[in-house]
Formats: structure tokens, C-alpha cells, sequence
């Protein structure tokens, strides 16, 4: 009896110490995959979401947190980000993103996360909790997509990660080593994910003269790129067989090898592609390699959005708050995108695409809300829905049962300007809400 | 008689505005608080605010129920509706360049910018030099000609530039091909203040020799005026405090800089732009009486923007720095109203102290403070509508009025795009029907 008694107490005692077990306490919980509820208390047990409901009762010597008139939501996840591999856009140095090579489906951007950028501390103070960063986004802001090194000729550029925006290593802070392939689809005049030009196809088709025979040329151009795409993949598979087959004299290919995960369908190819033609070609090309495919930062939709509805293709949208693409666009096109996807039945995640731009992921949300997408499926684009899409919804994305504590603790709705943050917690730990910025504000505060 | 005056008075188009009555809103002044009420419009300006106010006959009930008005937002650093190039980069003081003559006023920016609750911005030469082109304040009265567009008496200014961009051209990357591109002075900071001291002792000289010749020809003498030298002619403006310094900066210790080459010389810095580590030198800033015009959170993109943090405003602000919100870009000018909101979550101003950033503040900057920038009796009505609290991106702008004229109406816009897809269509069909028979299309006279 007495031992039970040391017992019992050596557990308290560790409860006491462990940093990633306690009680959130009076929370109005908003789990995004439920109805909110008022007044609740969330056990953190091991990191994980152990139990949500009125009637826990903290056991004694657990820490307890009190959040009276606070709400607790999952954190936010980022599905288009470089964060880790680049530091300042402008400073070659700095930047990790874009590598040589045309195939390079061996690269890995989470060898290269640095957990030291102050970037992560500036995206943890808004909530975000998890990010998926790209060996090369194609974004077309900071020094992504390629602007340093071989980016340009890149249509594979490597393995994109999922990781929690804190931990002492990139091991840490790992959720998905490779949640995707990162692909950049080629397109007529100009690549898909870098915006793909201004000018639509049927436009460019009208051009006559000298104008016209040069869209002659960069569709012979796309042409090849497809053929080379096509040929690069039947590769793979002619690998994939060989292997399986033991087949006499066969080495190993380390690009090959990277790509059987996809030929598998156990990753998804994440395709930059712009325009709606792009997408539609795109699509035929997943169809004819039997890959599963993400979409990323589509700047129009259109026709295809049934077509991505049909073979249920989910994308990720990149800003909201980005010019139309055309000069006669309307001037919401952009704004009005996500309500678009919505109304088509496209799944969707939200992507910022800019390192600098990370922390207003949830105020990009919001945008897409004033313009016509209901408010909840804003808050499923910043959570439920990526998870999902990236194969971690049994992990993250929610406040239910089993999953990683990854909460933020708000004064009010996450996705306004004005709401304040009070607590963050990864794998149910508390992240302090300070960074570099935060240091310099109370420093210069006080001269 | 009536229709044909309002014809021939269409270039003084304010006199004919139609007579407006904003009703039911949650009228935000900014510079006399915010309350349910409604603002009169009548001759292109505001002549009632308050809980209830006259409603002449004839004038149009606009009914802003569950609505919010604010003053017209006014961006402090634009580069819209500029035709081509914004910089004149060959020499590092190209003071004699104006935008007045490149304005473009069919350039789409400006009516994005209106739909964003934009009604007046001031458009600056770019950074390349260290005294760059001569600034220009216009209203986005999108279908106006340049002419139209620019906002009458506003006090003319002047693009500085310091930093990584003006010593850009002093370090250039190497030359294209066989060419050798040759580096321009300034290549450091230090040559930046150089090239505005040399520049201003120049000017300083080419003012004493005018001031001379007018006290002498105001004494009675005849005299043949000294040449006019139409580099140093907008330096002397400045000397004269008739022309403003808007002043791209980033680091604490070129701004610093800048304000102490001001002091030897005499004149002052209107507003500093950017100014991304102001709240380093807030106390000198503010006792120097330089406004400053910055970005809300943006950051990294360079080195100079290293220590860059969202707190700059809250902080120049507590210093008693007039601090206002700029966009510097086509697409963030039209959500500015949130980058107010973000001073707000970043350091905690007020409410009213943030939509003064987009509003007031910038027009004090500009000197335009006594027509635009908040919701008082006398003053034009520019005005910005929108359907929810202005400061969060939950909300959107429905209507925009500039001089009291309806500019922007969202419903208008959403409901006539299906005729304008229709049109284009159109086009684009004949223009099929022409290749497909072969033709190509006759030219006049041919």
C-alpha cells in the first residue's frame, strides 16, 4: 500500500515535470471537425489529445491551465511554404531553394530546414503550427521558384516535407519526411507555376505574324517537355520492374528510387500549374502515369474545376490577396477563387507561397470569406484540410481525440486581424510567443 | 436649361455631383469619433455629418445600414498609373525627372486600387538614385485624363532614396555579354550622403545667386536673371519649404543621416518611406518633425529589412511620430485598411489611431490634410464603404465617392461583368472568323 502510494506520487511527480502533459481548463473548444464547445476542458496526455469534454477532473499535481473566456483551436498548417531554406530572398546565401537539374526527385528539402530561422518563430506567433516546405515552390514572390540556381530548367525539384514550426532538429520537427513530389508542370510560354503568363491561351492562339509563330515554337517547346516528363517517368517504371524482378545486373539508382514511392501512389506529385490549360494537361498526364496528384497555387479554374471535382484532385490555393491575372479580369478574381473551388466541390488548403508572407495565412482565410466562401470551410483550408491532403488527418488538423496537441489559444476568432494569441502548444508542448521581433519591439520600447 | 448648364459645366464636374445622403452607418470621422449616423454630400463635399441630417430633395438615399464609412484611404507610396520605367537610373541625381509626365490614367492599378477604398495616392519615382524625380499627389477619378486625375494644390514633393538600392548601381553584377556595365557613384552609404551634400551645396549656391538677383531687381535695378538649372530648381524649392522630401529608407543609421544633412542645410524631411528600422530612432525622428510612411509586416525580403518587425508603427507612434500605412505595390494598396487593422494587433494602437494611419496621417504627410482624411463638414467627400468593421479582412468595400461622385460601386461592377464577357467574347470570335478565312484584317486605306 505504501509503495502504491511512492507510486502514485513518483507519477505525479512526473506529470509535474513532463512538459507535454496538463489540463486546458474553461475553454470553448473549436475542433473545426465538430460543433464548438462551450466551456470545456482538453487532458493533454504524452503530447497527444487524450480526452475533450466538461467533466475531466485534472488529476491532482497536473498542471492545469486556465482559459476562461478563451478559445482553443488546432493550429494552422501552410501547405506552400519554403520555410527552413530561405532566410532572406534577396541574399543568394541564404537561400536553399531552386537546386540544379532538370529530374531531381532525390533532393530533400527537410535536410536542409534550418530549426535556427527566425522565420518560424515570426509564423509560430499567428498560430501556425505546421508548414509543408517545398525544395522549390514556384511561388512568385521572395527568391522562390527558382530565381537562384538551376530553378528555371527544374520540372522535378525534390521531396517536400511536413514540419512543425519548432524543435531543436529537423528530425524534431519532421510530421511527413516526404509528403510530396514536388512537380513543376511545364506550360506554354512560361511555366504554369510561375504564373504562366498573362495572356490566356485562346488569346495567344490569335496572335498572327512573327507573335504567332513564336507561340508556334513554345508549344513545339511544351511538346518536348511533356514527351520528356513521359519518358522520365516510363524510366522509373522500367526501374520499379527491374528491381522487383531482381533483375541480373541491376544497380541502384538513387533518383529512380525516389520515385517509386510515387509510381506506388504512396506520394502524391504536389504539380505547379497556373492556368486552367496547364491544369487540364496536367490532369491527362497523372491519368496516363497512374500517379495521384496535388495541385498547387492555380490561379484560375474554370472548366477544370469540375474535372478536379470528378477525379476528386484537391489543390492549394495560393494567395487570396493577389492581382487578377489578366488586365480585363475582375478585380476579385483572386479574392473570389476560393469561393469558386467551394461552389465546384474542389477540396482545398490554403498556401502563402512566400515565406514573408507565412504569418498572414489566416488572414488570407479571411479574405476568401469576405468574398463569398463560407467561414467554416476558411478554417478547414488552414486545418482539417491540409492534414488530409498530405496523409497526417489521424495526426493533426483537429482538436479530437488521439491527436497531436498542436493548440492555439486564442481571445477570439482565429482568423481575425485583431484576435490575440495567448498560448501555443506542439505535441503538447508550450512554445513561448516571442521571437526576434518581439525582442526588438520590448527593447526599443524601453530606450 | 438645367441638363444644358450641368453639360457645359462638365469640366468643373464637382458643381454637378449629384446630391448624396449616406444613411443608417456606423460613420467612422476618424478625427471626431464614430457613431450611427449619416454624412450629406452635396457640391463634391461633405456638408452635414452627424446622427441625422438634412435630406434635400432630389438628393439620392444611399443606405449604409449595418455599413461602415470611412474616409477615402490615402496611400503615402505608390508607383501606379506611371507609363513605363519608374526610375531614371543614369545619374545619381535626377531631380530635373518628373512623374507629372508619365502619368497614365488608363493604367487598371488605379481602378483596383479604387475598389479597395483608395481615393487619393502619391505617386513617387523610384529608388535607384539618391535624389530621385519629382513626386505627384493624385485622386483615383478613374476615367479622368491625367490632367483629371491630379489632386489640385497639392504640395508638390521629392523622391530621396538611401540604402541598397541607390548603391546598387555603384556595384553593379558585371556587364551583359561582352559588355562591362560601369559603376555609377555612390557604391556605399557613405557616398549617399556625399552625392545629397554635394547636391545640396549646389543648391544652396544657385539659391543664394537668385536671391541676390531678386533683391536687387526688387530694389529697382535691371538685371539679366542667372540661368536656370532645372537639376538644382526643385533642390531650391526644398530649401524654400516649398517642396517635400519623401524619403525611401530602411536602416536606423541612414535615416539618422539624413536628418542631420537636413539640419546643416536648413530644410526638412516630409515623411520617411518605409523607414523599416524607425522605431530605432523614433525620439529623432519625431524632434526632427518627419512623418513616416511604412510597411505594416513586411520583412526578409533583403537585408536592409532584417530588423524589420510589425511593431514599427505602435512604436514611432508612441515617440509622437505621425505615422501612416503605404503599399508601394498595385495589390496590397487595395486591402490598406488591414494594414491599419495590423497595428492594432502589432503594439496595440487604437482603433482610431489605426484608420488614421490610412487616412488622416498620410494626409497630413501630404499637406492635404485641410481637404481629405477624415469625415468633417467642408472637406471633399471621399469616402470608402464597406459591409463589415473596415479594419478586418472579413470585410470588402461596396461603394467609393470621390468629390461626391460615385467612382466605385461593386454592385454595379458584379452585375455588368456578364454584358463585358460577352463583348469580349465577341471580339475574340471575330477575330477567329477572320483567321479562319485567311483574311488578315484590312488596314484602312489599303
Amino acid at each position: 500500500m505504501k509503495s502504491l502510494g511512492i507510486l502514485i506520487g513518483c507519477a505525479i511527480a512526473a506529470w509535474a515535470a513532463s512538459n507535454d502533459t496538463f489540463v486546458i481548463r474553461n475553454a470553448d473548444v473549436y475542433p473545426v471537425t465538430g460543433a464548438e464547445m462551450k466551456g470545456v476542458s482538453v487532458l493533454i496526455q504524452d503530447g497527444k489529445i487524450a480526452d475533450i469534454g466538461p467533466k475531466i477532473v485534472a488529476p491532482k499535481g497536473m498542471r492545469v491551465v486556465d482559459a476562461k473566456g478563451l478559445r482553443v483551436y488546432p493550429g494552422m498548417i501552410d501547405s506552400g511554404t519554403e520555410l527552413g531554406l530561405e532566410e532572406i530572398a534577396s541574399v543568394r546565401e541564404s537561400v536553399d531553394t531552386g537546386e540544379l537539374g532538370e529530374f531531381m526527385p532525390q533532393l530533400r528539402a527537410l535536410v536542409a530546414v534550418n530549426p535556427g530561422s527566425e522565420h518560424f518563430g515570426v509564423v509560430r506567433v499567428n498560430g501556425i503550427t505546421s508548414v509543408m516546405t517545398f525544395p522549390s515552390t514556384g511561388g512568385h514572390g521572395g527568391g522562390g521558384g527558382g530565381r537562384f540556381g538551376g530553378g528555371e530548367q527544374q520540372l522535378i525539384s525534390g521531396q517536400a516535407a511536413l514540419i512543425h514550426t519548432d524543435g531543436w532538429t529537423w528530425e524534431d520537427m519532421a510530421v511527413e519526411r516526404t509528403a510530396a513530389m514536388h512537380l513543376l508542370f511545364p506550360a506554354i510560354a512560361g511555366r504554369g507555376g510561375r504564373g504562366g503568363g498573362a495572356i490566356p491561351d485562346s488569346v495567344l492562339e490569335l496572335i498572327s505574324g512573327t507573335a504567332g509563330a513564336s507561340y508556334t515554337q513554345a508549344r513545339r517547346t511544351y511538346e518536348q517537355q511533356i514527351a520528356k516528363l513521359n519518358d522520365f517517368f516510363d524510366q522509373a517504371r522500367q526501374y520499379q520492374k527491374e528491381r522487383a524482378a531482381h533483375a541480373p545486373g541491376f544497380k541502384t539508382n538513387l533518383k529512380m528510387e525516389a520515385m517509386i514511392p510515387v509510381l506506388e501512389g504512396k506520394v502524391p506529385m504536389a504539380v505547379s500549374a497556373g492556368r486552367a490549360s496547364a491544369i487540364h494537361d496536367a490532369i491527362a498526364f497523372a491519368d496516363k502515369q497512374n500517379v495521384k496528384i496535388v495541385f498547387l497555387q492555380p490561379r484560375e479554374l474554370g472548366k477544370v474545376a469540375a474535372e478536379l471535382k470528378a477525379k476528386n484532385i484537391p489543390v492549394i490555393l495560393g494567395r487570396v490577396l493577389a492581382l487578377p491575372q489578366a488586365e480585363d479580369d475582375a478585380y476579385d478574381q483572386a479574392f473570389t477563387l476560393p469561393a469558386e473551388a467551394y461552389k465546384a466541390g474542389v477540396k482545398f488548403a490554403f498556401g502563402t507561397f512566400d515565406n514573408e508572407f507565412v504569418r498572414n495565412l489566416p488572414f488570407e482565410a479571411a479574405t476568401a470569406v469576405a468574398f463569398g466562401l463560407p467561414y467554416d470551410e476558411a478554417l478547414k483550408a488552414v486545418t482539417i484540410n491540409p492534414a488530409q491532403i498530405w496523409g497526417v488527418g489521424n495526426e493533426l488538423g483537429s482538436v479530437e481525440k488521439g491527436k497531436w496537441a498542436d493548440l492555439v489559444v486564442t481571445t477570439g476568432d482565429l482568423l481575425e486581424i485583431q484576435t490575440g494569441i495567448k498560448h501555443l502548444y506542439i505535441k503538447g508542448r508550450e512554445v513561448e510567443l516571442t521571437n526576434k521581433q518581439t525582442r526588438l519591439y520590448e527593447k526599443y520600447m524601453a530606450r | 436649361m438645367k441638363k444644358f448648364l450641368c453639360a457645359a459645366l462638365l469640366a468643373a464636374a464637382p458643381l454637378c455631383a449629384q446630391t448624396y445622403v449616406i444613411k443608417n452607418a456606423t460613420v467612422m470621422t476618424v478625427s471626431k469619433g464614430t457613431f450611427k449616423g449619416s454624412i450629406l454630400v452635396k457640391d463634391g463635399k461633405i456638408a452635414e455629418v452627424g446622427e441625422k441630417v438634412m435630406e434635400p430633395t432630389g438628393a439620392k438615399i444611399i443606405d449604409a445600414s449595418n455599413q461602415y464609412v470611412i474616409p477615402g484611404i490615402i496611400d503615402c507610396h505608390s508607383h501606379i498609373a506611371v507609363d513605363g520605367s519608374v526610375n531614371e537610373g543614369s545619374v545619381s541625381v535626377s531631380s530635373m525627372v518628373d512623374i507629372k509626365d508619365v502619368i497614365n490614367p488608363e493604367d487598371i492599378a488605379i481602378f483596383r486600387a479604387l475598389a479597395g477604398g483608395v481615393t487619393t495616392a502619391n505617386i513617387l519615382h523610384g529608388s535607384a538614385n539618391a535624389i530621385g524625380g519629382q513626386t505627384l499627389v493624385l485622386k483615383m477619378r478613374w476615367g479622368k485624363d491625367a490632367q483629371g486625375m491630379i489632386f489640385e494644390g497639392a504640395m508638390p514633393g521629392i523622391k530621396f532614396a538611401l540604402g541598397e538600392n541607390p548603391k546598387r548601381a555603384g556595384n553593379p553584377q558585371g556587364g551583359r555579354g561582352a559588355t562591362v556595365v560601369e559603376a555609377r557613384y555612390p557604391a556605399t552609404r557613405m557616398g549617399i550622403e556625399d552625392t545629397i551634400r554635394q547636391a545640396f551645396n549646389e543648391a544652396k549656391a544657385y539659391k543664394a545667386e537668385w536671391d541676390a538677383y531678386n533683391a536687387k531687381v526688387a530694389g529697382g535695378e535691371h538685371l539679366i536673371p542667372p540661368r536656370k538649372d532645372l537639376k538644382l530648381e526643385p533642390l531650391k524649392e526644398v530649401l524654400e519649404g516649398k517642396r517635400y522630401i519623401h524619403a525611401h529608407c530602411y536602416r536606423a543609421d541612414e535615416i539618422l543621416m539624413l536628418i542631420r544633412v537636413a539640419d546643416d542645410f536648413g530644410f526638412k524631411i516630409r515623411t520617411f518611406q518605409h523607414v523599416l528600422e524607425g522605431y530605432k530612432v523614433a525620439k529623432e525622428i519625431a524632434a526632427h518633425g518627419a512623418g513616416a510612411s511604412t510597411f505594416s509586416d513586411w520583412f526578409a525580403f533583403k537585408v536592409e529589412a532584417i530588423d524589420a518587425i510589425p511593431y514599427n508603427a505602435a512604436i514611432m507612434q508612441k515617440y509622437g511620430v505621425a505615422v501612416s500605412m503605404n503599399s508601394d505595390d498595385a495589390e496590397l494598396m487595395r486591402h490598406l485598411n488591414t494594414e491599419a487593422g495590423k497595428a492594432m494587433r502589432y503594439g496595440g494602437v487604437s482603433e482610431t489611431e489605426a484608420l488614421a494611419m490610412v487616412t488622416i496621417n498620410p494626409a497630413r504627410q501630404l499637406g492635404i490634410d485641410n481637404r481629405v482624411g477624415s469625415i468633417e463638414a467642408g472637406k471633399d467627400a471621399d469616402l470608402a464603404i464597406y459591409d463589415k468593421y473596415p479594419l478586418s479582412d472579413f470585410a470588402k468595400v461596396q461603394k467609393v465617392l470621390i468629390d461626391g461622385n460615385l467612382y466605385f460601386d461593386r454592385d454595379q461592377d458584379v452585375t455588368g461583368r456578364a454584358a463585358r464577357q460577352a463583348e469580349k467574347q465577341k471580339l475574340l470570335d471575330k477575330e477567329k472568323q477572320i483567321q479562319q478565312r485567311q483574311q488578315p484584317p484590312r488596314r484602312p486605306g489599303a
